[in-house]
Formats: structure tokens, C-alpha cells, sequence
């Protein structure tokens, strides 16, 4: 039952995945884009963490963790360079 | 013991090279005295052994060092030899003292010291090699060093034409040389001298003799500066006076005649060497002597008249009679002795009075009578006045040419005579250089009034002069046994007895000397008649004029092949490599058995979801190809196709791979970022649209060449060696973790390699962006210096530090076994110590992590070499690894590998790197607001 739900949740991770990087092709500001990476990243790790109950993986949280907690950096970067133009400055 | 010694003496002046430049940072006497102590210690440790090697013992030493390619580390002692290495040691520690006072007081004498130490080294190097390779290598340690010391006054342009000439010349001949002992090698079975000289037979009789005999003798003659490769030691006269006393008369210019004598027994005996040594050695001798005369720079004269002599004693070999060897060597002695002291003396006079030009002085032996003196005596030895020890090799010279057995008839005159010839000629010169600067009344045109130069300067002189009429009255005494035991290994047999003796009665030699001395003095009488005769006739020489003409030709004409063969273009060189990948790919695939593409293993199945990945992925990637043009939008691709390919690992169970990949992603994006500043935001096309046609059919091709072989390689069954590497993980490197024991043990070295080159690009991008200023590029936003931070930015970064290091010292530890590592640790303190600097700003994280980055990433590498040294200690290879399991009394019982401290180099150099680059890119940005 709990791997039934889990392949339909997977499913629909994949799906949500698809339509951000739909926004992240079409734009059209870089704000939407950044927010679409985000967001796929974000779908990275609820995929692990699915995909980890599945096949009892440890190793897949482990990644998701990483991406959890790593992740974030490029996007505040991004954000810095769409808003100040420097990064660390 | 012997083994030692020898070492001991090469080595002494190759370790002094460091030495001196430190010594001279005490004192610029210390770089002397250690230059010194340098020579006088090869001489002392030499002296032992002198004895038995004068009792004719050929002393051997020998390391193994490349023994598949017939290269080992031989040395050997014997009497030609030991001789070389006395004039190399002890005239090197004259001039040694010389250069002291030679050399201006502002002249760092390090850097001189040390040039000089490094040519003695490699002269030592020639003489004591018994490997002919090995000869080789030191061969041209003498070029090189001698390049760099004839370029020592390196701001004059004439220094530097000369050394980039003698470089090309003896460099070129080193070259031949290389060549022409690897075919003696080849053909006489053995790189050894002493089974090469046994071997002579064999060579001789051999079809490659001719041209093995051309190009050693290319070598030889370009050394030492015989005719027509005579032109870069006139140029070389623009060198400091002590290097042409050293390598211009005693040493480097000697190592083409030692060459001469060490090959003789192998070369020698045949018509080809008889008429191209004696004739080059001929011509050399009466062209040098003729043109020294011509001559109104001291050191010109001298030069020529060293060509002039250098090419008397090639002739001796020519002769290639046993006597004429003996000869050759005994004059090789003399002429090291009074050819030095003249130089010195040169030096001196130039030093003194301000000028090297003939015509200017006059009546120098009242202004400095003691000097005047010495340098008449070694201007008399030059000229083969009796008493001196240039007469008596001149005299065994001339006894040689009578009745040489290979002419005879009318052709029997024809030696003595070109003996005579060139003793005027010498005579001629020796006494235009004593009469024009020391007689003939009072100084014409000088700078300075010249006076006796400070004793210790003028000590090289009073030793060398002192030797000179040494050798001249005793030869017996000073010169018999060495030159027994030289002859003896020249000839590699019996020595024709000889006699040196001042009188040996009214002989023909005798007669041909004073006939040389009367004809010299009435040349110099009328020498106005056949200048101006040479004038109408001959039309100027301009050797080193030629010479350069012709090295702007051929510099030119590389220039245009290099320009016409390389574009230095990346796309360029990528269409060429893909393109010729892709050539040998077809050419592979259809020159062999025709096979199917697909091979005999079933195809697997793709679930959905690993479909839907790449399908992701190959959006991610084509996004980025397409939108390349706008650099940001094409990174965010670049971030999705990174994130699919980590996740593509975790699928395949590659979770040190995906880990890896993950923190990866994070620090490109901030790099880049960084230099996105400078770039446009939106970039034109560049190239047109011909050339994108081209690239995308390469492009495409190539990617659908690497799927085939994808495809090709899946399909069929093949052994990995992976199999071996999981086999010997746990009971070789004491890890369960493969991909880890792999990085740090079993491929430990190439671990070492890679993190010194991340190390040396680090470095290399915080020299090159060293105080650079660069504004932004136009459409990037640009901060207002009052605009503050995002607060929840700021708040969330502080408690995420402490947990992120956490993680990463958790990785670190578990890497030996688990999926983690030095690298990975590495990355993720790195992303950590990043985020400081995006939240915070660049003042709010260097207030707080005031590190050395460079110093990180030398504690990294230090780090991981001691490591390896560290096994050196037990008497095991570098990096061999050890591991046990340790058991505290608190924690766990774990298990220690001595990897661990190699993984932590990995893991320094890793954060060194990153945050290297984050800070240095970083700093550009500040300045560029900050200044712009």
C-alpha cells in the first residue's frame, strides 16, 4: 500500500519537477528563474526522500540533506548578483 | 670510499649554487669564501686518491639509475681525468678569488657564485663521467650555465647577442653530440666508456662510423671553437673577465679536446679522422693566429689567439700519432696556465686603466711593473720562448710534424711548414701584446691612470705565472707523472717514452723555433704591409654579424610557420581535436573486423523515472548550449543539468560521486557569478555563421561517435578492474569505502599530483588578479554602498556554521568507509565558510576568518607530502599507507589509517582553493566599486 503511494507521490514530484524547469526555460524574468531553481531543489529532495522510502536507501537522505542544506546557497547568491551585482561584496 | 669521493666532488659545487646565494645575504664575502670552500673541498678530497690514479688505476664508482636505457650514474677517476679536474678545481678557486675583487662592489656576487659554481659542477660532470649519456646531460649543464654567465651583465645587448650565440653554437653541438653517442652506444653495445674504449675495432670497422665520428666531432668542434664554429668565443668577450679566464681559455672551451682524447682510442686510426681533425685542427691553428693579430681588443686577441691554440692542439689529435696524443695533452696543460693568467692579467689592465683597446696604451711596465712583468712571461709562454712551458709542448709540436708517416715525397714539408707559419703567427701576436701596452712610451688615450691592482687580485697571476716557469725549468718534476698517467688514458695503452727536458741539442724542432721566433718578430716589424694588403683583398669579417642575421631570418620564419600552423584559438584547437578524434574513430572502427555496433549483451529497460530524468537533463544541458549567449540564464541550465547528474548517480548507486557532485554545483555557481560581473549580460555572436555550421556538424558528430562507443561498450561483457580494486580495499587499505581507499592509497600518487594542481591554479588566480581594478560590465546591478543586507539571511547563516562544519568533520572521518572523504569535507566547509561571505559581505567575514588562503593550501600540500614521507621512516615506498584500529577508553573503538592524514591534505588544499578563489575574485569586485 505505502509503496503504491509512494510511486504515485514520486510521480507526481516528477511532474511538478517538469513544470519548473518549464518556468525556468520560459522565464520570463530571472527572478521567475531563480525561483524555479529553487523550487526544483526543493523537488530534488522531497524525490530522495521518496525514492529513499522506497528502496530503503540511507544513502538518498544523506544526499538530501546535503542539497538541504547546500542548496540554498546558490539561490541567496543568485539573489545577491540579480539585486547588487556582487556576490560576497 | 672511492664511490663516495667522487660523489662527493660533483656534487660539492652543484650544492653550493644554493649555498652561495644564501651566504651572500650575510656578507659579499661569505658567497666568496663559500664558492670557495666549494672548489678547495673537491681538491682535498681528490688528493687521496691521486696516487693511484697517477700509478695508472682507472677508478670506477656506479649507481643504477635508468639501467633498461643503459643510463646508470658512473663515475670514473683516471689520469685524464684527474688532470681536468685539477685545472677545473684549481684554477676555478683562483678565479674564485679574482672575481672578489673583479666585480663591482655593488654586484650581488651570489648570483655570479653561484653561475660559476653551477659550470664547474657540470665540467666536473664531463670529466669523471664513465657513462658516455651522462656526459651528455653535463655536456650541456656547461652550455646552459655558460649561456647564463656570458649574459651576466645582462642589461648590455651585446651580452645577451653573445650568450644567445654561444648557446646556439655549443647548445647545436651538444645536440649532434647526443646524437652521435647514442648510435656509438648502440653500435659498440654499451653506453659504458670503459667497454666503449675496449670496442674501437668494432666501430671502426662498423657502416655508421662516418657519421657517429660527424656529429661527435660537431659536438667537440663547436666547443672548442674551431673553424668555421669559431665565432661565438670572440663574441664571448663581452663576458665578465673571470668567466673568460675560466671558461674561455682553461675549462669549457677545453671540453671539445677532452672529448677529442677521452673518444681517441675509440675514433682514431682512420683516414676520415686523420684528414677532418688534422685539417680542421690546421686551419683553425693558422686562421686564429692570423686573424688575433688583427686584433686591437685585449680580450680579442686572446680569444683568438685560444682558437689559435685550441686549434694546434685538435691538430696533435689529427696527427694521430702516439707521441703527437702525448703532445696534445701536455699542451692542453699549458696552454689552461698561461692562457688563464693571461686573461687575468687582461682583466687587471682593464680594471685599472679603464679600457681594453691596445691602441690607447703604451708603457703600462712602469706604471705597474709586477703585474707588467708576469703578464710578459705568460705572453712569452703563448709565443714558445725557451724557459717557458709553452716552449717545450710547441717544441714536441714541431718534432711531430717532421716526417709524419702519411706524407711523404714533396708533402713531407708541408707540415713543418704550417708549423713554422703558425709559430710566427703566434710569435707575431704574443708580441704585439707585450709591446703595445707595456713599451713603446708613455699611455696614448687612457681613461685612468692604471697602478699595481690590490695584492690578493693580482694572486691568480703570481700562482699561474709561478707554475708557468715552474713547468718550464722542471717539467720532469711538475708535469711527468700526471702527463704519464693522462697519456695512458688517452691512449688507453702504452705510452711512447718520452723525455721532458729544457735541451735536448741543436735539433731540427730548435731550429724551427727560433725560425718561428726571428719570422715573428720581423711579421710584427711589417705587420702595416699585409694589413694593408688584407684590407684590398679580403673583405671584412663579420661572423657574429652573419650569425645574427641569420637567426632574425630563421626567428622570423618560425614565426610565420607558428602563426600559419597554431591560431591560438580554443575553438581552433577543439575543431581540430574533435575532428581528429573522429577520423581515427572511423578509421578504427572500419579497419577492423566488421562488427555490429550492438553487442551480444541483452539491452536493459529504462524505468519512467530515469527517463524523465534525462530527459531533464538533456533540457538542462541543450538550454545551456542554446542559451550561452546570456551567461546567467545558461548557469541556472548548468544547475539543472548538475543536479540531474547527481541525482543520475544516486540512481547508479554512486553516492561518493553524487555527494561530490552536489557541493560542486554550489561553488561553480558562486565562482561564476563572481565573474559574471565582468561580463556583457547578454554577449553578440562572434563567429559567422560558416563557421557554426562547421562546429555544430563536429560537434554533433563527435557526441553521436561517444554514444556509439557508450553503446558499443554496455553491450558487450567485459572485466573491470574494479573487481581487483574491492578485493584489496579492506586487506590493503583498510577501508570498506573503495572509491576513497582508491583516492588515497592505491591511487595515492595521482591524488598528490591532482591536488598540486588545484593548489598551483589557486595560486596562479591570486597572482594574476593581484591588484587588479575592474568596474562591472554595463546592465549588471550595482550596489549602493548604504544598501544593508537581508536580515533573515543574515540570522539563518549564523546557526548553519557550527552544523555544516559538523556535517563535514562527520564526512571527513567516515570517508575511509562510508561514502565521504577529504574532498567532499573539503567542499562543504568550503560552501559553509562561503555562505559567511554571501550573507554577511565581504568586511563582516573577514573581520571573523582572518586565514592565510595560500597558507591553507601549503599546510594542505605539506600536510599530505609529510604523510607520504612519513613511510619513508619504516623503510617503506612513498605513500605506502599503514592502518589499525585504536580503542579510547570513552568512544567507540574506530579504526586509523595513515591515509587519514593524507585525506586531510586533500581536504586543506580543497578549502584553501575555494575560498582562494571566493576571496580573490571577490576582492576585485570590491575594489573595482570601491574605485570605479
Amino acid at each position: 500500500m505505502l509503496s503504491v503511494a509512494l510511486q504515485v507521490a514520486l510521480g507526481m514530484v516528477a511532474l511538478a519537477m517538469a513544470l519548473t524547469v518549464v518556468r525556468l526555460v520560459r522565464g520570463p524574468t530571472v527572478a521567475d528563474r531563480i525561483l524555479a531553481l529553487d523550487t526544483l531543489s526543493i523537488n530534488a529532495i522531497a524525490l530522495l526522500l521518496l525514492a529513499g522510502m522506497l528502496l530503503q536507501g540511507a544513502m538518498l537522505f544523506e544526499a538530501a540533506l546535503l542539497i538541504a542544506m547546500t542548496g540554498f546557497v546558490s539561490t541567496a547568491a543568485l539573489c545577491r548578483f540579480l539585486l547588487r551585482g556582487d556576490v560576497i561584496g | 670510499m672511492i664511490a663516495g669521493a667522487l660523489l662527493f666532488v660533483l656534487l660539492a659545487p652543484f650544492v653550493g649554487v644554493p649555498a652561495v646565494v644564501l651566504l651572500q645575504r650575510l656578507h659579499r664575502r661569505c658567497a666568496a669564501w663559500g664558492a670557495a670552500a666549494a672548489m678547495a673541498a673537491g681538491l682535498a678530497v681528490l688528493a687521496p686518491f691521486v696516487p693511484r690514479v697517477l700509478a695508472g688505476e682507472t677508478l670506477v664508482a656506479r649507481w643504477q639509475w635508468l639501467p633498461e636505457w643503459g643510463l646508470d650514474f658512473a663515475l670514473r677517476l683516471d689520469g685524464l681525468g684527474l688532470l681536468f679536474c685539477g685545472l677545473i678545481l684549481g684554477i676555478g678557486l683562483l678565479i674564485v678569488l679574482y672575481a672578489a675583487y673583479y666585480l663591482p662592489e655593488k654586484d650581488r656576487l651570489g648570483r655570479f657564485y653561484a653561475m660559476l659554481l653551477a659550470f664547474a659542477g657540470g665540467m666536473l660532470g664531463v670529466v669523471l663521467a664513465e657513462n658516455l649519456l651522462l656526459l651528455v646531460v653535463f655536456w650541456e649543464v656547461t652550455s646552459l650555465s655558460s649561456f647564463l654567465l656570458i649574459a651576466y651583465k645582462y642589461e648590455a645587448r651585446e651580452a645577451r647577442v653573445a650568450a644567445r650565440m654561444a648557446l646556439a653554437v655549443t647548445g647545436g653541438g651538444g645536440l649532434a653530440l647526443l646524437a652521435g653517442v647514442l648510435l656509438l652506444g648502440q653500435v659498440a653495445g654499451s653506453f659504458d666508456l670503459s667497454e666503449v674504449l675496449a670496442r674501437g675495432d668494432v666501430v671502426r670497422a662498423h657502416p655508421l662510423y662516418p657519421v657517429i665520428l660527424g656529429l661527435v666531432l660537431l659536438g667537440a668542434f663547436t666547443k672548442s671553437a674551431q673553424f668555421p664554429f669559431h665565432g661565438w668565443l670572440p663574441a664571448a668577450m663581452a663576458a665578465l673577465t673571470p668567466v673568460s679566464a675560466y671558461l674561455h681559455s682553461a675549462t669549457m672551451v677545453k671540453a671539445g679536446v677532452f672529448l677529442l682524447a677521452r673518444l681517441y682510442p675509440v675514433l682514431s686510426g682512420t683516414e676520415a679522422w686523420m684528414v677532418v681533425v688534422g685539417g680542421v685542427g690546421a686551419v683553425t691553428f693558422v686562421y686564429g693566429a692570423y686573424v688575433a693579430l688583427r686584433k686591437d681588443d685585449l680580450k680579442g686577441l686572446l680569444a683568438y689567439s685560444t682558437i689559435s691554440h685550441l686549434g694546434l692542439v685538435t691538430l696533435l689529435f689529427g696527427l694521430d700519432t702516439r707521441m703527437a696524443a702525448v703532445a696534445a695533452v701536455f699542451h692542453i696543460i699549458n696552454h689552461a696556465i698561461f692562457k688563464a693568467s693571461l686573461f687575468i692579467a687582461a682583466g687587471i689592465i682593464d680594471h685599472e686603466a679603464g679600457t681594453r683597446d691596445m691602441r690607447r696604451m703604451g708603457g703600462l711596465l712602469r706604471l705597474m711593473p709586477w703585474t707588467g712583468a708576469l703578464a710578459i712571461v705568460a705572453a712569452g709562454a703563448m709565443a714558445g720562448v725557451p724557459l717557458l712551458n709553452g716552449f717545450l709542448s710547441k717544441e714536441m709540436f714541431f718534432a711531430e710534424t717532421i716526417g709524419h708517416p702519411a706524407f711523404d715525397g714533396a708533402a713531407r714539408y708541408l707540415l713543418p711548414v704550417l708549423a713554422v707559419v703558425g709559430g710566427v703567427l703566434s710569435v707575431g701576436y704574443s708580441v704585439r701584446f707585450v709591446h703595445e701596452v707595456f713599451f713603446g712610451g708613455a699611455p696614448r688615450d687612457l681613461p685612468r691612470t692604471p697602478h699595481e691592482p690590490p695584492r690578493w687580485m693580482r694572486l691568480p697571476v703570481d700562482v699561474l705565472v709561478a707554475l708557468v716557469l715552474l713547468v718550464g725549468l722542471l717539467p720532469q718534476v711538475m708535469v711527468g707523472p700526471i702527463l704519464l698517467s693522462a697519456s695512458a688514458a688517452v691512449l688507453q695503452g702504452e705510452v711512447p717514452a718520452f723525455r721532458l727536458a729544457i735541451w735536448h741539442g741543436f735539433t731540427t724542432p730548435l731550429l724551427m723555433s727560433v725560425a718561428a721566433m726571428l719570422g715573428g718578430l720581423l711579421y710584427y716589424r711589417f705587420r702595416h704591409v699585409l694589413f694593408a694588403l688584407h684590407a684590398r683583398l679580403l673583405p671584412r669579417d663579420g661572423g657574429q654579424m652573419a650569425f645574427e642575421r641569420a637567426y632574425r631570418v630563421a626567428e622570423l620564419a618560425a614565426m610565420r610557420a607558428m602563426a600559419w600552423l597554431d591560431p591560438r584559438s580554443l575553438p581552433a584547437y577543439l575543431a581540430l581535436l574533435v575532428g581528429f578524434v573522429l577520423v581515427l574513430g572511423v578509421w578504427a572502427w572500419r579497419g577492423g573486423a566488421p562488427a555490429d555496433l550492438a553487442g551480444p549483451l541483452a539491452w536493459g529497460s529504462v524505468d519512467p523515472l530515469t527517463g524523465f530524468g534525462l530527459l531533464v537533463l538533456a533540457v538542462g544541458a541543450g538550454g545551456t548550449v542554446l542559451l550561452h549567449r546570456r551567461p546567467l540564464v545558461a548557469l541556472m541550465l548548468l544547475g539543472v543539468a548538475g543536479l540531474m547528474v547527481s541525482l543520475g548517480f544516486l540512481r547508479f548507486a554512486a553516492p561518493d560521486l553524487a555527494l561530490t557532485q552536489l557541493s560542486v554545483e554550489v561553488v561553480t555557481v558562486v565562482l561564476l557569478l563572481l565573474a559574471l560581473r565582468y561580463l556583457p549580460q547578454v554577449t553578440a555572436a562572434e563567429s559567422g555563421a560558416a563557421r557554426r555550421w562547421r562546429d555544430a556538424v563536429l560537434a554533433g558528430l563527435g557526441g553521436l561517435g561517444v554514444a556509439a562507443l557508450t553503446f558499443a561498450m554496455l553491450t558487450r561483457p567485459f572485466e573491470t578492474i574494479s573487481g581487483w580494486q574491492i578485493a584489496h580495499s579492506v586487506p590493503g587499505g583498510g577501508g570498506t569505502n573503495v572509491v576513497n581507499v582508491i583516492l588515497v592509497d592505491i591511487r595515492g600518487f595521482d591524488t598528490m599530483g591532482e591536488i598540486a594542481v588545484l593548489a598551483m591554479a589557486a595560486l596562479g588566480l591570486h597572482a594574476l588578479l593581484q591588484g587588479l581594478r575592474l568596474p562591472p560590465a554595463a546592465g549588471v546591478a550595482s550596489a549602493q554602498p548604504g544598501e544593508g543586507l537581508p536580515v533573515m539571511l543574515a540570522m539563518l547563516m549564523r546557526p548553519l556554521l557550527p552544523l555544516a562544519l559538523a556535517v563535514s568533520v562527520y564526512i571527513f572521518l567516515r570517508g575511509h568507509n562510508l561514502p565521504g572523504g577529504g574532498f567532499i569535507a573539503g567542499l562543504v566547509t568550503a560552501i559553509a565558510l562561503m555562505l559567511q561571505y554571501v550573507a554577511g559581505g565581504i568586511d563582516f567575514a573577514r573581520a571573523r576568518l582572518r586565514w592565510n588562503y595560500v597558507k591553507v593550501l601549503g599546510a594542505g600540500l605539506g600536510v599530505a607530502v609529510a604523510t607520504g614521507l612519513g613511510s619513508w621512516v619504516f623503510g617503506r615506498p612513498f605513500l605506502t599507507s599503514t592502518h589499525g584500529y585504536v580503542d579510547p577508553p570513552v568512544l567507540e573503538k574506530f579504526e586509523l589509517a595513515s591515509a587519514m592524514g593524507f585525506d586531510l591534505g586533500v581536504y586543506l588544499v580543497v578549502v584553501g582553493t575555494v575560498m582562494l578563489c571566493l576571496t580573490e575574485l571577490g576582492a576585485v569586485s570590491r575594489s573595482g566599486r570601491v574605485g570605479g
